[in-house]
């Protein structure tokens, strides 16, 4: 059984200064009441992994925009404009990764390995500074796992066990995240007893689960 | 010619374009129109990169479901036959080469197929999101553009200037001036827009244009 908090309970966990993966697409499949319960508990200095940066007024976004994100490493930021500013006025260190190599470095640190080789980016500023390997004469980057202190998932259903059962196109990176931070934190729409989830509509197996956040309704 | 006429023209030469059942990837703007000019009965999935094949319309306003949304986060919808997936196996299907043609927008392209369209330095950097892995993998690199810049200078350049998005990876450039192919001879001008000719499509053009043979036209 995995312990059933409230978000508030799982913002004060997370400290200033601590590293987190935080899932979703333009906010779609992001643990929002997560991120709120974050804002209002006033952490700072947090370096975000994520996929982009969202809107200014909503989930990730709103972090970004009360200056509690001192890094954020993302594929795309272009529909915050305030994490551009930010940006070049040098208050928020920006790392981007392309979209696919985001998730395979968090997927390779999750799943026990030192790393991935991809052809995305040869020939571009992303391969600046990094290993290339030579496999059957095509050239690859080797691009380094990625983790964090906490994952923050949305899940659609949750069971007790912190199986997930993530709806429509909400899976998006959470899927990967839960398997490469120390505590994973699971925001469910619903949380039902051990029995009530099919196990065959588990998205996330609750192995990778430590802690379930009830979303405000 | 207006910017909406150059937009139909340039999306209804592309929906041509695209392999029959293929599984196919659209960028924001302009390649995105592409999917109202499919001939009718032609049979094409669209991924999404956020995750699932059989991008669907956007629904009627007060029907939205905010869990489909397309790349922009807008809500969309699902059409039968389609399928949900999570974002590393959305980009082993781009990546993997499962994805037939990617149509995507351009700042700059050049002779060699490189492209640039993710950032302009110290102006415009929002980032690539999936563009690299699309433009790497996709079996087809189709790129809808204006022929020229809102200043009247070429696109179609010898060696772009701005930062790659990719190196040799694109095939096909539509613009509302020229179908043009790219290959081992250079830039092939195989189809002319109507109301072109030649002369002003090269002189809109730094790299230089090979005519082929049999020179086409569309409108």
């Amino acid at each position: 059984m995995k312990p059933v908090i409230t978000t508030q309970e799982a913002a004060k966990k997370i400290k200033d200064g601590a590293s987190i993966m935080v899932g979703g697409f333009m906010c779609c499949g992001q643990p929002l009441s997560l991120l709120d319960a974050i804002l209002e508990a006033c952490t700072k200095n947090l370096t975000v992994i994520t996929n982009d940066a969202g809107f200014p007024d909503k989930g990730i976004g709103k972090l970004i925009v009360a200056g509690r994100v001192s890094k954020l490493i993302a594929s795309h930021i272009g529909l915050n404009p305030v994490a551009g500013q930010k940006m070049n006025s040098g208050e928020m260190k920006v790392e981007l990764v392309p979209q696919g190599t985001l998730a395979e470095r968090i997927r390779s640190a999750g799943a026990g390995l030192g790393g991935v080789l991809t052809p995305t980016g040869i020939g571009t500023k992303v391969e600046e500074c990094k290993q290339k390997v030579m496999i059957d004469d095509q050239e690859f980057l080797l691009e380094l796992p990625l983790k964090a202190d906490f994952a923050l998932l949305k899940a659609t259903t949750c069971d007790r066990q912190g199986n997930c059962f993530l709806a429509k196109s909400e899976k998006n990176f959470n899927t990967v995240m839960a398997m490469a931070a120390d505590e994973v934190i699971a925001e469910a729409e619903n949380v039902v007893e051990i029995g009530q989830l099919d196990q065959d509509r588990v998205t996330i197996p609750g192995v990778f689960v430590q802690t379930i956040a009830e979303a405000r309704k | 010619m207006n910017d909406e006429q150059k937009r139909e023209r340039i999306a209804k030469r592309i929906a041509l374009e695209l392999p029959e059942n293929g599984l196919v990837n659209l960028g924001i703007g302009m390649p995105t129109l592409v999917a109202n000019y499919l001939p009718d009965g032609k049979n094409i999935f669209f991924h999404s990169e956020n995750g699932y094949i059989g991008l669907g319309p956007a629904p009627e306003q007060g029907r939205e479901d905010w869990s489909i949304v397309n790349a922009g986060g807008k809500p969309v919808s699902i059409v039968p036959g389609g399928c949900f997936f999570d974002s590393a196996t959305s980009f082993a299907i781009i990546r993997g080469g499962h994805v037939d043609a990617t149509v995507l927008g351009a700042l700059e392209v050049d002779e060699k197929g490189n492209l640039a369209n993710y950032m302009i330095p110290g102006k415009m950097v929002p980032g690539m999101g999936g563009a690299m892995d699309l433009v790497v993998g996709a079996k087809k690199v189709i790129i809808a553009m204006e022929h020229v810049n809102k200043k009247g200078e070429p696109k179609i350049l010898k060696q772009c200037r701005l930062p790659l998005t990719a190196k040799n990876q694109v095939d096909i450039v539509v613009t509302e001036m020229a179908f043009i192919r790219v290959s081992h001879e250079g830039l092939v001008l195989e189809e002319i827009g109507e109301g072109f000719t030649v002369e002003q499509v090269q002189a809109a053009t730094e790299a230089k244009l090979v005519v082929a043979h049999t020179l086409g036209k569309f409108s």
